[in-house]
């Protein structure tokens, strides 16, 4: 807490005078030219308050379960099934936003660059339906599979690298045309990827005429197996969580998000760097849109309508500043959990979706509005 | 000519038909503190904008630190050495201090492309050294600078400036927007840096801070040097009739009348 060995001073009389003003708990320190500046009033990471919150909306359910419906919304209270925790209820509410989550951990970083991506719901729909039919089985409980999009040309049971890399190469595309678009005709954000997010979905449905695609070959549909996507939603996150704090990539991310013309005069290649963003997000949009696909075993060219919205709020309910320059992918986790617990408990409430849908426009102008306070006093503060 | 870090000769720039920096001889030797002062619009800034490569220049020869340069864009310059403190500070707000610092340059432990790891150690050992030495005392350096003062954040930006081997500073009036107990603060570390005995250009209106800090003052007007002074051989008085018209040197005459 005290790291008073820190305040760092040219003379050595003045040097001993601040190490003994701040190790000895002074209030304030004297910042240079005498103005007051409080070491200790570190700004509590943004992810305590979302962490907090998430706490808050478990122990409201528990409590109006308890209350309501006279049953716990965390604990174990079935007959027969063991452990202390619902782990049932807990399983179903990351597995029903890990999907959307790798979405978000893409999204994140768009946004923390100061900028949006209202594509990856589309981009969701075109990779699931085009991913998909380079994945189908050419064989369905012993009838052949007449329908798969490239039986004539006899592309089916193909390996399941040939749907991964298509599709990936379909994120990447998708991305990285979002991401030349912003960075090199300086159009808006907003307008690139709402540009992308009506193209994209008109491939979804031209990809088959508008027809599904199922029938997905073992291999493909055991990466929506169980809880297989709720382990790429992790390792995801993983990855992405350190390149943010440990890799130039991320230091660059924050800097351009924080002040765009400082970084470009500071040396730092802002365009490319935001290619690169663009393209990581199309990219886990399309990793979304397999385990998607996978976990439902067909792809239709509606998937993944509205995914760009929700994956924007669990950002923005994780802290993540639309502003850009904050936020961080453990703060989007924690939105994302928000995202499922609140789902889970209205469905444990037996309240309908519509309310559901109410409530959840309402937190997220609550969270931006929470953000736009901490911004204003958290600056005025100094 | 062994201890010049910068020399220009001729330096000029057209924008298009309006003439803002004609013919500028200027030199600067290490351990310097050299001031431009001029009006608004008497090519101090363009003059800048010419050395560090923020522009190009139209035409004129550029030396510095013995070679003859033509930077391609600003991080060549800075690269080479020469250092800008602009007035509109340059600084990521949601970073700390030494992010800020190494903004652009990163330290980094295991290169892999974009994804090269960070040497946060390094790097804040390094911005230790830097505040130390330009005297600049900030509590807590990992703190995000958005809640400094203008004066801890200006400091902030200069101590970019003398973390790196840094052979020339320029600070494009660097208090303007600070208040006095800041300013005061910003000039002790000039005064530093002087002690360190490296070069540095000051871009100020401030006759106060000129006349404290600086070794010559070189005075623009209407985009040509007017007057070159000693500090020991002028005052305020005589440099403010350099830069209002009332006086012009006799080396510069021919050249003004023209």
């Amino acid at each position: 807490m005290l790291r008073g060995g820190l305040a760092v001073a040219a003379r050595g009389e003045t040097y001993l005078s601040v190490l003994v003003e701040v190790t000895s708990m002074a209030a304030t320190t004297h910042g240079i030219g005498g103005l007051t500046f409080d070491p200790k009033k570190r700004e509590l990471p943004p992810e305590l308050g979302v962490a907090l919150a998430l706490v808050l909306i478990v122990v409201v359910f528990e409590v109006l379960g308890r209350l309501l419906m006279g049953d716990s919304f965390l604990f174990n209270t079935r007959e027969g099934a063991s452990g202390f925790l619902n782990t049932a209820r807990l399983e179903i509410i990351i597995l029903q936003v890990s999907i959307i989550g790798i979405i978000a951990i893409g999204v994140t970083q768009v946004i923390i660059t100061g900028g949006i991506d209202l594509s990856s719901g589309s981009i969701v729909g075109a990779t699931a339906m085009i991913a998909m039919s380079f994945a189908q089985a050419g064989d369905i409980y012993g009838n052949p599979n007449t329908r798969a999009v490239f039986i004539d040309a006899g592309l089916v049971d193909l390996p399941l690298i040939v749907p991964l890399i298509v599709g990936a190469v379909c994120g990447i595309v998708a991305g990285g045309i979002n991401g030349l678009l912003i960075a090199y005709t300086k159009i808006p954000p907003f307008i690139a990827t709402l540009g992308m997010m009506v193209t994209a979905r008109g491939v979804a449905k031209w990809w088959t005429r508008g027809q599904p695609v199922s029938f997905p070959t073992e291999s493909y549909a055991a990466i929506g197996l169980g809880l297989m996507p709720v382990f790429i939603f992790a390792v995801i996150a993983i990855i992405f969580a350190l390149a943010l704090k440990y890799t130039i990539y991320g230091k660059h991310t924050y800097a351009i998000g924080s002040n765009e013309a400082a970084a470009r005069m500071s040396g730092i290649k802002v365009a490319r760097h935001k290619v690169l963003v663009y393209t990581i997000a199309g990219l886990l949009a399309a990793v979304a849109a397999i385990v998607l696909s996978a976990k439902n075993l067909t792809a239709q060219a509606g998937m993944g309508m509205m995914y760009e919205l929700d994956a924007i709020a669990m950002a923005v309910i994780g802290g993540v500043s639309l502003s850009g320059g904050r936020g961080s992918i453990l703060g989007t986790v924690l939105g994302a959990l928000i995202f499922g617990v609140i789902i889970s408990g209205f469905t444990f409430l037996r309240l309908d979706a519509y309310y559901q849908e109410m409530v959840k426009g309402a937190i997220i102008v609550g969270a931006v509005v929470l953000d736009q306070w901490r911004q204003r006093y958290g600056a005025s503060k100094a | 000519m062994s201890d010049i870090v910068l020399k220009a000769e001729k330096l000029t720039k057209h924008y298009g038909g309006v003439h803002a920096l004609e013919g500028a001889d200027f030199e600067i030797r290490k351990g310097e503190c050299v001031a431009i002062m001029g009006d608004n619009g008497a090519g101090k800034s363009t003059f800048v904008r010419q050395i560090t490569a923020v522009e190009r220049r139209t035409s004129g020869k550029v030396w510095f630190d013995g070679n003859y340069v033509d930077f391609q864009d600003p991080l060549e310059a800075r690269e080479a050495g020469i250092e800008t403190v602009f007035q509109n500070l340059a600084l990521a707000d949601h970073l700390n201090v030494p992010d800020n610092l190494f903004l652009g340059r990163e330290l980094i432990k295991f290169k892999l492309g974009p994804f090269s790891i960070l040497d946060y150690k390094a790097m804040r050992e390094a911005t230790l050294e830097g505040l130390k030495k330009t005297g600049v005392k900030i509590p807590n350096i990992s703190n995000s600078i958005q809640n400094m003062s203008g004066g801890q954040r200006q400091c902030v930006a200069i101590a970019r400036t003398a973390t790196f081997k840094s052979k020339l500073i320029i600070m494009d009036e660097p208090t303007a927007a600070l208040g006095v107990q800041e300013t005061a603060q910003v000039e002790n570390i000039v005064r530093t840096l002087k002690e360190h005995s490296e070069p540095v250009i000051l871009i100020s209106h401030n006759m106060r801070q000129v006349m404290d800090l600086c070794d010559r003052i070189v005075v623009f007007r209407r985009g040509r040097i007017v007057a070159n002074l000693n500090k020991t051989e002028t005052d305020g008085q005589d440099v403010v009739a350099y830069i209002t018209g009332a006086k012009t040197q006799p080396q510069f005459e021919v050249e003004a009348a023209a």
